[in-house]
């Protein structure tokens, strides 16, 4: 007979707060802040290449529209969400394989992520402007 | 002795599983979208319309949202887990996500094979 009142006690929440962030764990906060994010502007995605694929109005209405400041800052917050999402999944994926779990690699590793994504939104971001 | 209390058939595996598999898809997808925007470089209607409807471009791309709905469903539905203790509030945000992932899919595969 299995312990249903242990099985009643799940799932646990912890308190947390009193404990201070460490890098892999900012890393990881925002890969689930960047993954929401990336759901969240789905609908607008679908929108923005419904427009651009409609017809040569549609693509012209659509460079209108993306070369307008706020949507353009959207599309830069965008950017980096798929950005981080990509560098901190793919770092993730290495760690599955058990590659790169011990402390100092874990700490160096989530570094780069946050580096590169930033500086990959940066540059792409100064491109395409 | 390990006392382990059986909640379920698979302990999840199967969607840590496919949560990894369709990242890998969507990475490799996105760096060769990446890669045909640099070749390419469609600033006209017509060389955007025809970058995607090439055949294996609508297959790639066909594989690629279904790993957006898979993926996108599993986080979301982890989100939804770990924040909202309601069970009826968690029903109905989980229904809603899948809703809004097949619909998106379904908008999606009507834009790429429209053009």
């Amino acid at each position: 007979m299995p312990d249903l009142a242990a099985n009643k006690k799940r799932p646990l929440w912890y308190n947390l707060s009193p404990l201070s962030l460490p890098l892999p764990g900012l890393v990881s906060i925002l890969h689930r802040v960047s993954g929401a994010l990336l759901f969240l502007g789905l609908v607008w995605f679908l929108f923005l290449l419904d427009m651009s694929l409609s017809s040569d109005a549609g693509f012209a209405r659509f460079r209108g529209y993306v070369g307008h400041p706020l949507v353009k800052l959207s599309l830069l917050g965008f950017l980096w969400a798929y950005l981080h999402h990509f560098c901190a999944g793919i770092r993730y994926l290495f760690m599955d394989l058990d590659k790169g779990v011990d402390l100092d690699t874990t700490r160096k590793t989530s570094y780069a992520v946050l580096a590169v994504s930033l500086v990959l939104t940066a540059v792409i971001g100064a491109k395409l402007w | 002795m390990v006392k382990r209390v059986i909640v379920g058939a698979h302990y999840g595996l199967r969607d840590w599983l496919a949560q990894r598999v369709t990242a890998v898809v969507m990475a490799i997808y996105t760096l060769i979208f990446v890669l045909l925007l640099f070749v390419s470089r469609p600033i006209t209607y017509t060389s955007w319309k025809a970058l995607l409807s090439q055949g294996w471009i609508r297959f790639a791309t066909f594989l690629f949202v279904t790993s957006i709905l898979i993926h996108a469903w599993i986080g979301m539905r982890d989100i939804w887990m770990d924040y909202v203790r309601h069970t009826g509030l968690r029903l109905v945000l989980e229904v809603a996500t899948i809703l809004l992932l097949v619909g998106c899919a379904g908008w999606a595969m009507q834009i790429i094979w429209r053009v």
